[in-house]
């Protein structure tokens, strides 16, 4: 099960290196999204679109809001 | 949407997953930046000005009154040790008697406003509620600065493409 962090933890792991994915749709995207952030918005996420992806590496996924 | 995001990358394989629970409106509400088409257009958080003079609630009404004057400024922001925002002085508290404690010549509790309101939001808002000022806070009610209704208005006028549907 995915870890629940918050935003002191997030900045921690991407200086670290972690990757960050937004999950919310490509508009949503494109208007705001996190620095360094990449898009896969949750309907895409299948074995094609996270091929590129290292699979140990951290990943950190979020969306708009806690709802 | 995004615990089923990162249940998805377990399942393909995703060894070490973490969920940033409170997402994108917090990250925006704390005032940090953001990449992306909305990021160049003015916010409350922009604009707002963020020198505005602070004080504290054992301060004496005269002293503050001083010190925000000679700073060209007719308002200040009553503040804790962490701060945030516990009340508003504008020009007609700032006018009361000079040994008066902040505490309670101050308005307080004011509407306090996110950073990532768009300013034409702002600026509608400010004009309808005839505000001449509103702090601007990140969620956990710090102080980011003081947005005055003059700069939304005239920033928002400058900036045709400034309204955006908040989700």
């Amino acid at each position: 099960m995915a870890t629940v962090i918050d935003r002191d933890q997030l900045q921690d792991l991407v200086a670290q290196g972690a990757l960050l994915v937004e999950v919310l749709k490509a508009e949503e995207y494109q208007e705001d999204h996190l620095p360094g952030a990449l898009s896969i918005p949750l309907a895409q996420i299948d074995r094609e679109t996270v091929k590129t992806l290292d699979q140990e590496h951290p990943v950190i996924v979020y969306c708009w809001d806690a709802a | 949407m995004a615990p089923r995001a990162a249940a998805r990358l377990e399942l393909l394989g995703f060894t070490k997953v973490f969920h940033y629970h409170a997402g994108k409106l917090d990250w925006m509400a704390a005032g940090l930046p953001t990449e992306g088409e909305n990021a160049k257009r003015p916010r409350a958080g922009t604009v707002a000005r963020k020198n505005v003079p602070v004080c504290a609630l054992t301060d004496r009404v005269g002293e503050v009154r001083d010190r925000a004057r000679v700073l060209g400024w007719d308002a200040a922001v009553a503040v804790n040790d962490d701060h945030v925002v516990l009340g508003l002085l504008r020009s007609a508290e700032l006018d009361k008697d000079a040994d008066q404690p902040i505490e309670e010549a101050m308005r307080p509790g004011p509407s306090t406003f996110r950073p990532y309101v768009p300013i034409k939001e702002m600026a509608d808002y400010m004009t309808q509620h005839k505000l001449e000022s509103s702090p601007v806070t990140t969620s956990d009610g710090k102080l980011v600065g003081l947005l005055l209704r003059s700069d939304a208005v005239a920033q928002a006028e400058g900036c045709p493409d400034c309204v955006r549907k908040m989700i």
